[in-house]
């Protein structure tokens, strides 16, 4: 059944079945990220009534002028009243074409932190330069990380092309520049667009201010992008979350089902799988939902799977499927490149517990190799720990085992985080890395 | 075939993910249960987490005595079809025990006394878990909320020391006496809850659907005339045909009029609406700027 709707003076579509794309947008203060996301939903007329009713109010009464599109994004009572933003919002917003969540981070306080926090679930990181200054360490850093965080799509939006003229060279040498930047880090691809977002060229509307532009608004790209093709459907990876035992009904009695979200691989029945730490093997059976059974499944579904044999089978432990020519690691150490989120520093001896898929282990920092300069992504040598913000190569020992992959290989499988267990704050995220040795 | 998921599915498969790492992480959770659209939603989250077996905990409505009786009416016969074990908790009794004052005048509201109740009830069951059904689209501060909330044994919310929240990855460990409140459709809008509604069929309680009632206007919205609410001078109570877009209390939830009486005319009426749900309904956040905020520091839903 769909839902047949017209939304906010959009033409009627099905609404139902468009797709999610989550994206993370960051720029130093003042590149005009509130504007623009401001901008979007304004365009894009997911702001209401009585939102910009409000927004034109509170404009007016500050002196901001008619209308500021970055008080829409305006938060918690200290934001407004210093004029900043404190930490990673969320905001949603639909068109005819997609579902969009955007994750905006803040750029001042804490950047690392709320960058890495906001790449870690994006699709797309959205960044921004102001283009009177051109590339700026923020956006060099902000670029990095989703290089690192592998975050599959880049857009560079060179914000404020009304304060340059509109001018072609202007635009050029910034891209230019960023290409010979970011030279060996990986980025699946990205893409440059010239835009203001206080005019609202190419953001929505392609401007006709800057015809020598081909490409698409911003808009456009957001909702056109390919980006289901970003999951790994040929490894089969599942973290066993809940087991399901419905003990006290007749009708279910023997009813033992693995419940969990596919991390990767597009699941059938009929197929041998392993399951690890313990590597024994066994077939499934069937993949079973509240609505009835399932003939496949992929990322990112929830589901339960049901197996053929009855084997010990608990939270924690991951299945894959047998015979795999790129199988899980299972090993009681591992390498990763830690981003650090506390102002303790991570230092070699630390102890804390470690969060892998559903699995909980504790671990204790064997050493710490070199951290990142997150501009460039060059090492430096470092022997001393990493600092709040800091990200760096650490050898870990586990005080089990634990079933993962390289972090280029899967973001799900191969991503970590690590939590003191005296204040029970989240301090560190972690990227498995394949072993230097 | 494709094998892509639409974004229902997809943000579907995302609250059932965080409904199963809360039962298996944390000991005494709880789900709380208004009535309203939102937690309706939730219900059938959790039956899609946890069935064929029961769900791994109860579920729980704090009741302010005020509440539409319809509402009441639908609670009691949902939790009865699902099967599971409903707690009320009650602002009458908090306020007959005197650990909350009852408000006063013409616009006295029950809807800050829940946080009271709210705490006694977490601290009486010993929950350290609480599934509520906020959203970040519904408001300003809710935008910063992590999906994994936590809260101190005061129960009070502290927006800026919010543990990063990377991947699926969830930090849900408390000690004694803290809790989290965890929101599974934390990144749904308003409109993907009335498309899901549609999609799985929902019952709804009737006071969603247009029907007559008696009402009475105040700061340009309807309000339901009840014993609760005291009228002001030049208020004057008609008959009009309404629907609710939220539930909440009678004497703080406006109505909308309207003529839409299907699920899918009510869809297409928010699909095309040009007011946000709470700026339309919610009295309680028309105070100051910062309303919504200051209610969840102390401990709010
Ligand atoms: N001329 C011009 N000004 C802009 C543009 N985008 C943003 N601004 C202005 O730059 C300033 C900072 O913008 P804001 O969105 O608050 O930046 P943020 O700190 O990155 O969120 C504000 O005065 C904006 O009006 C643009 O495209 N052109």
């Amino acid at each position: 059944m769909t839902a047949i709707a017209s939304t906010n003076g959009h033409p009627a579509v099905d609404l139902s079945t468009t797709e999610l794309l989550r994206f993370a947008t960051a720029g130093s203060v003042d590149d005009g990220k509130s504007t623009l996301i401001g901008r979007l939903l304004h365009d894009a007329k997911s702001i209401l009534a009585d939102q910009l009713a409000h927004v034109k109010e509170t404009s007016e009464r500050r002196g901001d002028g008619e209308l500021n599109l970055a008080l829409l994004t305006d938060g918690l009572r200290a934001e407004r009243e210093q004029g900043i933003t404190i930490d990673v919002a969320y905001r949603s917003f639909q068109t005819d074409k997609r579902r969009f969540i955007i994750a905006d981070c803040p750029g001042h306080e804490q950047y690392t932190r709320n960058m890495v926090t906001g790449a870690s679930t994006a699709d797309l990181a959205l960044v921004l330069v102001d283009a009177r200054n051109g590339l700026v360490r923020q956006s060099r850093r902000h670029a990095a990380i989703s290089a690192l965080l592998r975050t599959p799509h880049l857009v560079v939006a060179i914000n404020k092309m009304d304060l340059v003229d509109y001018d072609q060279s202007v635009y050029d040498a910034i891209v230019e520049d960023f290409r010979s930047w970011s030279v060996g880090l990986e980025f699946a691809e990205a893409t440059f667009i010239p835009i203001s977002a206080l005019k609202g060229d190419n953001v929505v509307e392609r401007s006709e201010r800057m015809p020598w532009y081909s490409g698409p608004p911003l808009l456009d790209h957001l909702e056109t992008v390919e980006i289901a093709g970003d999951r790994n459907l040929e490894d089969w990876r599942f973290p066993v979350q809940w087991v399901v035992r419905p003990q006290n009904d007749d009708a279910h009695h023997d009813y033992r089902g693995y419940a969990g979200q596919i991390a990767a691989g597009l699941l059938r029945a009929g197929e041998e799988v392993v399951v690890l730490p313990s590597g024994r093997t066994t077939k499934l059976a069937g993949i079973d939902t509240m609505d009835g059974p399932l003939e496949e499944a992929f990322p990112p579904q929830s589901v339960t799977l049901l197996l053929e044999d009855d084997l010990d089978i608990s939270r924690g432990d991951l299945i894959a499927r047998a015979g795999e020519a790129n199988p899980p690691t299972v090993a009681r150490e591992l390498e990763a490149v830690v981003c650090w989120m506390a102002d303790a520093p991570l230092k070699a001896g630390g102890r804390y517990a470690l969060k892998h898929t559903t699995r909980s282990v504790r671990a204790i920092v064997e050493a710490v190799d070199w951290h990142l300069d997150v501009e460039t992504l060059a090492r430096i040598d470092n022997e001393d720990g990493l600092a709040l913000n800091e990200i760096g190569h650490v050898k870990l020992r586990l005080s089990g085992p634990l079933a993962f992959d390289t972090y280029a290989r899967n973001r799900e499988t191969g991503s970590f985080i690590l939590i003191d267990e005296a204040t029970n704050d989240t301090v560190g995220a972690g990227l498995i890395a394949t072993p230097e040795g | 075939m494709s094998h892509e998921l639409s974004h229902l599915d997809a943000l579907e498969a995302e609250a059932i993910h965080i409904m199963r790492e809360v039962a298996a992480e944390l000991e005494r959770p709880v789900l709380l249960f208004s009535g309203g659209k939102d937690s309706i939603v939730l219900l059938r989250l959790a039956e899609k987490a946890f069935r064929p077996a029961r769900f791994p905990f109860p579920v729980m409505h704090v009741d302010t005595g005020h509440n539409f009786p319809e509402v009441i009416e639908f609670r009691d016969r949902l939790v009865e079809q699902v099967g599971e074990r409903l707690i009320v908790a009650s602002v009458q009794e908090s306020i007959d025990k005197g650990r909350a004052v009852e408000e006063t005048g013409p616009r006295a509201s029950r809807n800050r006394l829940q946080t009271v109740t709210l705490l006694d009830a977490i601290a009486e069951h010993q929950f350290d878990a609480a599934f509520g059904g906020a959203r970040r689209d519904e408001e300003r501060a809710r935008a910063k909320e992590r999906i994994f909330s936590f809260r101190d044994d005061f129960g009070q919310w502290d927006p800026k020391a919010q543990r990063p929240e990377l991947w699926q990855l969830y930090n849900g460990r408390v000690r004694k006496g803290e809790h989290v409140r965890v929101f599974p459709i934390s990144n749904w809008t308003e409109l993907d809850v009335w498309q899901y509604i549609e999609r799985e069929r929902l019952e709804l309680p009737t006071i969603y659907f247009a029907h007559e009632r008696p009402v009475f206007a105040r700061d340009g919205m309807l309000y339901a005339a009840s014993d609760f609410v005291q009228l002001q001078d030049g208020e004057e109570v008609f008959t009009e045909t309404v629907r609710y877009r939220t539930v909440g209390d009678m004497t703080c939830t406006g109505a909308v009029a309207s003529t839409a009486a299907t699920l899918e005319t009510v869809v297409a009426e928010i699909a095309a609406t040009d007011i946000t749900e709470r700026g339309q309904t919610r009295a309680d956040d028309r105070v100051t700027e910062a309303a919504m905020e200051d209610r969840k520091r102390e401990g709010y839903f």
